[in-house]
């Protein structure tokens, strides 16, 4: 099946099990995690996953929403999830 | 793939500096609803109005969801009404019924704007053309989403001097007409043009022009806030580094615009028309055009210099953005309305910016003189004296013109008026008092103007 990428961005202040939570979510929902890259700056935590969302048996919007939610409730995060074509067609020729 | 740098800063252009897709735009053909009777016509109207449109709302937001992007308007235009009524529109009120009939389904599927109520008489009117026009200050005051906007001339026939004439009428008629009912003055959906485009997704002039095809998207992105930021990284460089950061920035800005154009055609299955690249500012702080100019180094928008400033901004924004779009069109510029512009505002307060100033940054970006609020005392044949002024401009430089001016009744220069959200609040602006009542009342069209001699 043809991938169907999305970019997860997660920006908020560090703390332990940032990663493990986001990714035990997405594991729960069939996506397929491409690429992580992270940074820590002053104690902010910003990461960036690139993933594959083919094969999702919710819609995107639910799981945008979910992500926002988890973040919030649980991590006290931002996550944002957004379709990875706005960043090809801003950034690549 | 996409690194961490690019991600964040799209996003910041969309989180911190107001980047948005300023509109999509469904034009929509209204020449196979045309019926002798008036009824049957407004039916025709609302019914293909009706099944076109009704996912538009819907489609925008869930584009917008997807990519993270505001979509912030959705709205419709519309063939000239002018066209459209012509067999079965015997008196203005008619007009009215059909303006009605607008504002009831454009509301109905959720659009803030319809635009197309509308006559192109840039040679001379017909009587059906004639009666839409005079029926514009009860339609205007009896409708909330429809916008209005009437052609007067071009550099193909030259202007309509007479249609430019009335138009200084019903101008000044739909203000105190709007006063008297106590509603938003009707001005601020109205304006005139020369050389209108028939694929403008921006309001109130939108309309969808008869050489068309019968349903098409057309987007108008923004980003005047984008353009101010990646300015201020560049502070004290020469001009040459001036102008490649804004086609640089210009070019981001139209790809996500021709993004979500062509995500619009695929999910609502109408064919994409245009991206519109204007530069279009908001009241929002920091969505100002205004501010990209002081950023450029000027005191305050109208300083000397603003013309320059303003003309190669434009020109780099064309630049930047004609490559990353396939399709072109509409205004395609930077906006200059007063009351949608926080700098502005500013610069109109602080006594920087005349309606002079204004007219000559006219003469080099789109569009015209828009969203002026002027003295409710203001003549009409005064009023028609600055859109023959504007329309003149238009003609000679073979490019689009409008005015959108504002008589305020019971107002005098430096008042302040309240135009409410998108459309922002104004300084009433001074207004030359001298008289040009025997130029404008001398009746018949200005000629075409030569096309060679260019000087």
């Amino acid at each position: 099946m043809a991938q169907e990428r999305a970019i997860i961005t997660v920006v908020g202040k560090d703390t332990v099990g940032i990663i493990a939570t986001v990714c035990t979510y997405l594991a729960e929902n069939n996506i397929n995690i491409l690429d992580i890259s992270q940074t820590i700056v002053q104690g902010y935590f910003n990461m960036m996953m690139i993933v594959d969302i083919s094969a999702i048996q919710k819609a995107f919007g639910d799981i945008q929403n979910e992500l926002t939610k988890l973040g919030e409730e649980k991590i006290g995060v931002q996550i944002k999830t957004q379709k990875e074509a706005i960043f090809d067609a801003m950034h690549r020729l | 793939m996409i690194n961490l740098r690019e991600v964040e800063e799209t996003n910041a252009m969309i989180d911190k500096e107001n980047l948005d897709v300023r509109t999509i735009t469904m034009g929509l053909c209204l020449l196979d609803c045309i019926d002798s009777n008036v009824d049957k016509l407004c039916q025709n109207i609302h019914d293909k109005i009706y099944r076109c449109a009704k996912d538009l709302v819907k489609t925008g937001n869930e584009i917008a969801k997807d990519f993270g992007i505001p979509v912030v308007n959705k709205r419709i235009s519309v063939t000239p009404i002018s066209l459209v009524g012509a067999s079965a529109c015997k008196s203005s009120a008619d007009f009215v019924k059909i303006a009605k009939t607008l504002d009831a389904v454009a509301k109905k599927v959720g659009v803030n704007f319809l635009g197309g109520y509308s006559a192109l008489v840039s040679k001379g009117m017909t009587p059906a053309d004639e009666l839409l026009i005079r029926s514009i200050p009860e339609a205007l005051t009896e409708t909330d989403v429809l916008c209005s906007s009437v052609n007067l001339g071009s550099t193909k026939t030259g202007i309509d001097m007479d249609a430019v004439r009335l138009m200084g009428t019903i101008i000044k008629e739909t203000a105190e007409l709007s006063e008297k009912k106590g509603v938003l003055n009707g001005d601020s959906k109205l304006v005139v043009f020369c050389n209108a485009p028939d694929d403008n997704p921006f309001m109130a002039g939108a309309f969808h022009g008869v050489t068309e095809g019968d349903v098409v998207l057309n987007v108008g992105v923004s980003g005047p806030g984008v353009v101010k930021k990646a300015l201020e990284s560049v502070r004290g460089t020469d001009f040459e580094t001036l102008s490649e950061t804004i086609k640089k920035t210009a070019f981001k800005v139209t790809r996500v615009g021709q993004l979500v154009a062509k995500e619009a055609s695929k999910r609502l299955g109408y064919p994409f028309g245009i991206v519109d690249l204007s530069l279009a500012p908001t009241p929002a702080i920091g969505d100002s055009v205004a501010d990209i100019l002081c950023e450029m180094g000027l005191e305050y928008a109208g300083a000397p210099g603003t013309t320059a400033a303003l003309a190669m901004l434009n020109d780099q924004v064309k630049k930047g953005g004609l490559m990353a779009s396939s399709y072109v069109g509409g205004l395609s510029g930077a906006f200059i309305p007063v009351s949608e512009d926080q700098g502005m505002i500013h610069a109109a307060e602080a006594g920087a910016l005349t309606l002079e100033k204004l007219e000559a940054m006219t003469c080099v970006c789109s569009v015209g003189l828009d969203m002026i609020a002027i003295p409710g005392d203001t003549k009409d044949t005064t009023i028609a004296g600055i859109i023959a002024d504007e329309m003149a401009i238009g003609m000679i430089n073979q490019k689009t013109t409008a005015c959108r001016l504002i008589p305020c009744p019971g107002k005098k220069v430096g008042d302040k008026v309240e135009f409410g959200g998108l459309l922002g609040f104004a300084p009433v602006m001074a207004v030359n008092p001298y008289s040009c009542e025997a130029f404008v009342n001398r009746g018949g069209r200005i000629p075409a103007p030569v096309h060679s001699f260019k000087n």
